[in-house]
């Protein structure tokens, strides 16, 4: 069976390891921070100018001066700082956080991201999206496989607007987690419980690449 | 110390002129200079570009001028949480520049730091890199910006002293020191503004030379567009 949103941040948490600094994106990159294990240390970068991501406040707790990049009202761990825009892009752009994750609506197969701009759609604007994917080291996309009309959006080409170029690494959608292999091509790494090779190839409009038998996610 | 302090913010902002470029502190509507926005509602300025991350929500921050058409042009990095907004870009009216955000954040950082431009790789590839000169560095592409410098910058700070020096407070500083130092003319309008002598220099955040005008701010809203709490 295909993943639900819960299931991807449960399989992009796998991913994360402990003393990394990480930046989650808006939607469901910003679930997978429920799910990292307790006894991995990790730090959470919002950049409107923190480290250190809390969880939600309490009722008691909310503070209006307290946000993250998503305008949500959130609290600060020990350890946390606070700084501000040109200082958080500092750390991004100097490749200094270790793991970013977002969400895409098309990833070309060698590693183009389209999220920021649907033609003829009211243009919401970039955010700090382009910053993330030119400088990233390591990027994990969370998205559907496929788009609400069925339709692919692991292509050959990104159709829409580009974010970034050759910048992703690994993508886990509600069907497989794949990676972007130097010189083009998805390379299927596990299937969603339940789903088949030939569902997921179905699905991909991109070059596809399936080594010998591909293991099935392990989700709790 | 050179004291700075006016009354309020109508006193602060009477001589915006037309068409001046403005600089607003604030991430979505943390940090905003409110009341320096009550003042320019006042004034009824017209034609003004405004470089703020943002563009407020329909009934507050630099929503409210939109509503009034104060607004000339947005340079922002993330629009479109309110509805006028919207209506004024497909009609023509309002004029847009979208910035990536790190860019913006380094372009206004630049233009009060002295720095006429610099490469960054953000939106290399991308539309946001039409027009613009590039350059390979090191096996990878980047794209030249400008710095930015404003007329007038509104920013909004915690707490304040009588020489204009600055503290934030929260994820509140966001854009403010830079715009702080980016602008021809700052204006700080503070939670709390105490004489020259009772912050602490060791935790002053922006410095009092970047700022010519200060005031004490009343009636703080502080409005939160995403309100979440645990059980």
């Amino acid at each position: 069976m295909a993943l639900d949103k819960i299931g991807i941040a449960k399989r992009i948490a796998q991913e994360v390891q402990d003393g990394m600094y990480i930046n989650l994106g808006i939607g469901i990159p910003t679930l997978v921070a429920n799910y990292i294990p307790d006894a991995l240390d990790v730090v959470l970068q919002s950049e409107n100018g923190l480290l250190g991501i809390g969880q939600f406040p309490t009722e008691d707790e909310v503070d209006a001066d307290l946000i993250n990049a998503g305008k949500q009202t959130i609290t600060m761990r020990d350890g946390s700082v606070l700084f501000d825009s040109s200082e958080s892009f500092a750390m991004i752009r100097g490749g200094h956080v270790d793991l970013t994750i977002l969400g895409a609506m098309e990833v070309s197969e060698n590693g183009d991201i389209s999220n920021w701009k649907i033609p003829g759609k009211m243009v919401k604007g970039m955010g700090g999206a382009m910053d993330l994917v030119a400088s990233a080291k390591n990027i994990i996309v969370a998205m559907q496989h496929t788009s609400r009309s069925g339709e692919s959006k692991l292509l050959k080409e990104c159709s829409l607007p580009i974010t970034g170029l050759q910048c992703v690494r690994k993508i886990v959608t509600n069907l497989a987690v794949l990676e972007v292999q130097d010189g083009g091509g998805f390379k299927l790494l596990e299937r969603a419980p339940g789903v088949s090779v030939d569902e997921i190839k179905e699905a991909t409009a991109g070059k596809l690449i399936v080594e010998g038998d591909v293991a099935e996610m392990k989700i709790d | 110390m050179i004291n700075k302090v006016v009354k309020n913010a109508n006193e602060a902002v009477k001589d915006v002129p037309d068409n001046a470029v403005l600089m607003l502190g604030g991430f979505g509507l943390c940090g905003i200079p409110e009341n320096s926005i009550q003042g320019l509602l006042d004034t009824k300025v017209k034609g003004l570009t405004c470089i703020s991350n943002n563009a407020g929500v329909d009934d507050f921050g630099i929503g409210l001028l939109l509503k009034t058409h104060q607004v000339k042009k947005m340079i922002s990095s993330y629009v479109g949480e309110n509805a006028e907004f919207e209506r004024q870009l497909l009609s023509g009216e309002l004029d847009v520049e979208l910035i990536p955000q790190g860019t913006l954040a380094e372009r206004v950082r630049a233009g009060g730091a002295g720095i006429p431009a610099f490469y960054t790789p953000a939106g290399f590839g991308t539309e946001v890199a039409e027009g613009k000169e590039t350059r390979e560095f090191d096996g990878k592409m980047y794209l030249l910006e400008k710095g930015l410098v404003a007329d007038f910058a509104l920013v909004k700070a915690w707490k304040g002293d009588t020489a204009g020096n600055l503290i934030f407070k929260g994820t509140a500083r966001n854009f403010n020191p830079m715009m702080a130092a980016a602008g021809k003319i700052t204006i700080a309008e503070v939670e709390e503004l105490v004489p020259a002598g009772e912050l602490n220099p060791n935790e002053i955040h922006t410095p009092g030379i970047y700022v010519q005008r200060i005031f004490e701010g009343k009636n703080y809203e502080k409005r939160i567009e995403q309100r979440t709490v645990r059980s």
